[in-house]
């Protein structure tokens, strides 16, 4: 006991330098790529399989797309745990406590009950058609947070009574590991669902934005870079950083134009339970409206033209292309900042050259975060289907106040025709 | 030793004492003290995990994590403002700015946060920091959270805030006190002095207590009404009609009681039939709260969270049951109690476009004419 003690006493309490460094990653490229690039210096061959897995992700990438709301819905889940698992088995590492068994079926079993509590709370807004038809499922829909707290109790307590008389510390700090790593990677995903259910342009503008923002500023770097940004990422450079963000700003103007004339990409995500499909189909609302701006006088001097077709969304679209710019990079800064803490060189290897999935996905976190509170602050106003739902949980004297109101409201804007047939 | 026993005893009383003080002194009060007692919790854990990580010396560090507490604070008073202040705040221009944008306005505050954390990133120290920031997070949301829950609570009605809070004290005196006197086997390794005499007798007069405590308050208006603002005269008012679950019931006994108790109805108060869940729950699941805390006494090798109270230790020792309590008493009344509120409602739908407004008013009209309270389709 008095090793392992004086073991953990040492790893929290000196300096970085005592952290054991962790074995380096096998190296996963493909036989293939191996032989193909067997020819060139170490150097080029890196470049190489980074461009070509590159390229291979962002194709996987529209691929997906093509393919639907709903297997994108899937990629994000699966994404989501495979990076929950990813930093939960750097803790495994870090604390040496891959022997306590119980850990691991606790950690992803925390993972099933907030994800469960996600899922019921935001997709059953949206399938509520689907949901009305079937009792079952509206008794889960109807006590749907009373079920998932138990679910959620239920492991708390196996947790308290999984504590062993040595392993106290460990078991806590794991407990607080997978805590956070849920709060970081969990929430933000179903952020992501939302965003996308309101549109697949809020979900593909901002992470286009983030990916042009990365290979951009790798690119003026590359070229001109000079100044070091931060000591944190020596790698990074002002030059990098500024071209980036002008870069993006006017990729993000550019890419929002050709998504903007395509319903498809610009309507609400709905299910129809009819066809038992997702549908994007509707009336554009007016940020997907072309509309003409007055250019003010100083771009008027410099452009030569005095008024402009643009889409509104193009707007939003700059304050999503400066966020990606300006403190989505702070994402990546903490990432690197955690694997200097923990000595790590990559999450995983899971991605050959690039390392794993949290190494591709550091910067998009902060992004999903606020576009989805930039949608909700600023462009959508409260969701119809969960009011409808709320509506029909009220009582019946209630619900015919709010009918009365409503009707009333109608009438006053001509909605309604005030007669008989209303 | 029993020197220990009276200091005990009379900050005991001395504590019970106040929470009836501040009872009697109203919402305002109660809001104030929860919010203190909030700070003072948040304060001990993070001065625990100083102490165990000696980063005293960080000193961005003590300011980031009172600043990330404000935010938080920020981000939940604002919420609960918005929605039982909506009169006051749609008035004054600034307060309504400040509550649209609210969500944005809190996210900004703590994105500044996270930015200052990650260029205070000191070379040698990585690791320290990355498990003080961690330590905040989780004290957040272990802390913050659930008192804004308790004060939602309160805002219930003063009844969801006294007999839960008070199942769980009871819980803890009788559960000590069947312990010391028919103790014998033990609970739970984690606290050698738990037995399961005491954990059952507790559990026993903790049901009793609730029914009773739920029996006198049920009674009084400023105990079971919701909490409302008043805005002409600017106060916190407890006057409503009270809802069906504080007006007196006949139920029939069940067979085994009957015969146990020679009555064959018993006049009740729905809510008593509630208050025994609520005092289930804080005899059969709070004590998980203790023995968390328990462990987390342990495992960093600490007596007391602080030495705030002579003979109790800090604020934390004797809050900690109650987190679980708070919470559980949130989510039940949102899935058995209290619906939407239908003012709110009204709200959020007239600032929905035409067109869904049109939709949703045609379900709701077929809903109403399928139940029958809509009469047919020329009505209302």
């Amino acid at each position: 006991e008095v090793d392992l003690e004086e073991r953990l006493h040492e790893l929290d309490l000196k300096s970085d330098s005592d952290i054991p460094d962790v074995p380096p990653p096998t190296d996963s490229t493909p036989e293939i790529l191996k032989k193909a690039l067997s020819g060139l210096s170490a150097r080029w061959k890196n470049w190489w399989i980074r461009g070509i897995l590159s390229l291979a992700m962002i194709s996987g990438f529209f691929l997906i797309i093509y393919l639907g709301s709903f297997m994108l819905m899937l990629l994000v889940l699966s994404i989501q745990v495979k990076c929950y698992h990813e930093i939960i088995t750097i803790g495994y590492r870090v604390y040496h406590s891959y022997d306590l068994p119980w850990f691991r079926s606790l950690s992803w079993y925390f993972l099933l009950c907030v994800n469960y509590f996600f899922y019921g709370e935001t997709v059953a807004d949206y399938f509520a058609t689907f949901v009305q038809r079937r009792e079952q499922l509206q008794f889960l829909i109807r006590y749907h947070r009373f079920i998932s707290f138990a679910l959620y109790l239920t492991g708390f307590c196996m947790f308290v009574l999984s504590l062993v008389k040595k392993h106290y510390r460990l078991q806590f700090y794991m407990f607080a590991w997978t805590h956070v790593t849920l709060l970081i990677t969990v929430t933000q995903s179903h952020l992501v669902i939302q965003n996308l259910f309101e549109g697949m342009i809020w979900f593909l503008v901002p992470i286009s934005s983030v990916i042009c923002n990365d290979i951009t500023a790798y690119i003026f770097g590359f070229f001109f870079g000079r100044t070091p940004l931060i000591k944190l990422s020596p790698k990074k450079t002002w030059e990098g950083f500024i071209g980036g963000f002008f870069s993006t700003v006017v990729f993000g103007f550019i890419f929002s134009y050709f998504l903007a004339q395509h319903q498809y990409f610009v309507c609400p995500v709905e299910y129809n339970s009819e066809t038992n499909r997702f549908v994007t189909e509707c009336e554009p609302s007016e940020l997907f409206q072309m509309k003409k701006y007055s250019v003010p006088p100083l771009l008027q001097a410099i452009l030569g033209w005095e008024t402009v077709n643009m889409y509104p969304f193009q707007m939003h679209s700059f304050a999503l292309s400066t966020f990606a710019s300006l403190i989505g990079p702070f994402g990546g800064f903490f990432a690197s900042g955690f694997k200097r803490a923990f000595k790590i060189k990559d999450f995983a290897d899971t991605i050959p050259g690039h390392g794993g999935i949290m190494d591709r996905f550091d910067c998009q976190y902060l992004m999903a975060t606020f576009v989805h509170v930039y949608i909700t602050s600023f462009i959508r106003g409260p969701n119809p289907s969960k009011l409808l739902k709320q509506l029909l949980i009220l009582q019946p004297d209630e619900q015919l106040s709010v009918y009365k109101t409503l009707k009333s409201h109608l009438v006053e804007k001509g909605i309604l025709q005030p007669s008989l047939r209303g | 030793r029993w020197k220990n026993w009276w200091v005990r005893g009379i900050l005991t009383l001395a504590m019970i004492t106040f929470f009836f003080i501040i009872i009697y002194l109203g919402p305002m009060v109660l809001m104030t003290i929860v919010m203190c007692v909030q700070i003072k919790c948040f304060h001990e854990i993070i001065t625990i995990g100083y102490n165990v990580y000696h980063s005293y010396e960080l000193p961005w560090f003590r300011t980031l994590s009172w600043y990330f507490l404000l935010c938080v604070n920020y981000f939940f008073y604002g919420e609960t403002v918005t929605d039982y202040f909506f009169t006051l705040v749609q008035r004054e221009e600034p307060l309504r700015i400040l509550s649209r944008y609210h969500r944005f306005i809190s996210f900004t505050l703590y994105l500044t946060g996270f930015c200052m954390f990650v260029l205070s990133l000191v070379k040698k120290h990585y690791r320290l920091q990355f498990y003080m920031f961690g330590w905040t997070h989780v004290t957040l949301l272990i802390v913050v959270t659930q008192s804004h829950l308790i004060i939602h609570n309160l805002f219930e009605g003063m009844i969801w805030f006294i007999v839960p809070i008070s199942c769980v004290i009871c819980n803890d005196i009788m559960a000590y006190m069947f312990g010391f006197f028919f103790g014998r086997t033990p609970l739970i390794k984690l606290s050698p002095k738990k037995t399961w005499e005491g954990f059952i007798g507790g559990f026993f007069s903790t049901v009793l207590f609730g029914l009773l405590l739920s029996y006198v308050m049920s009674g009084y208006r400023c105990f079971t009404c919701p909490v409302e603002f008043n805005n002409d005269s600017n106060s916190f008012t407890v006057e409503c009609e009270p809802s069906e679950l504080f007006q007196l019931q006949e139920y029939r006994l069940p067979t085994p009681l009957r015969s146990l108790l020679g009555w064959s109805t018993v006049r009740m108060f729905p809510f008593q039939i509630h208050s025994i869940a609520l005092s289930t729950f804080a005899s059969l699941i709070g004590p998980f709260g203790g023995f968390f805390a328990s462990g987390f006494k342990r495992a960093f090798k600490i007596k007391d969270f602080a030495n705030t109270i002579p003979g109790h230790g800090g604020i934390m020792d004797r809050f900690d049951c109650q987190y679980l309590m708070a919470t559980f008493v949130n989510v039940y009344i949102a899935s058995f109690i209290r619906g939407p509120n239908p003012s709110k409602l009204i709200q959020q739908l007239l600032t929905l476009r035409p067109e869904q407004q049109l939709h949703i008013f045609n379900t709701l009209k077929a809903h109403l004419v399928d139940r029958g309270v809509l009469g047919s389709l020329e009505d209302a």
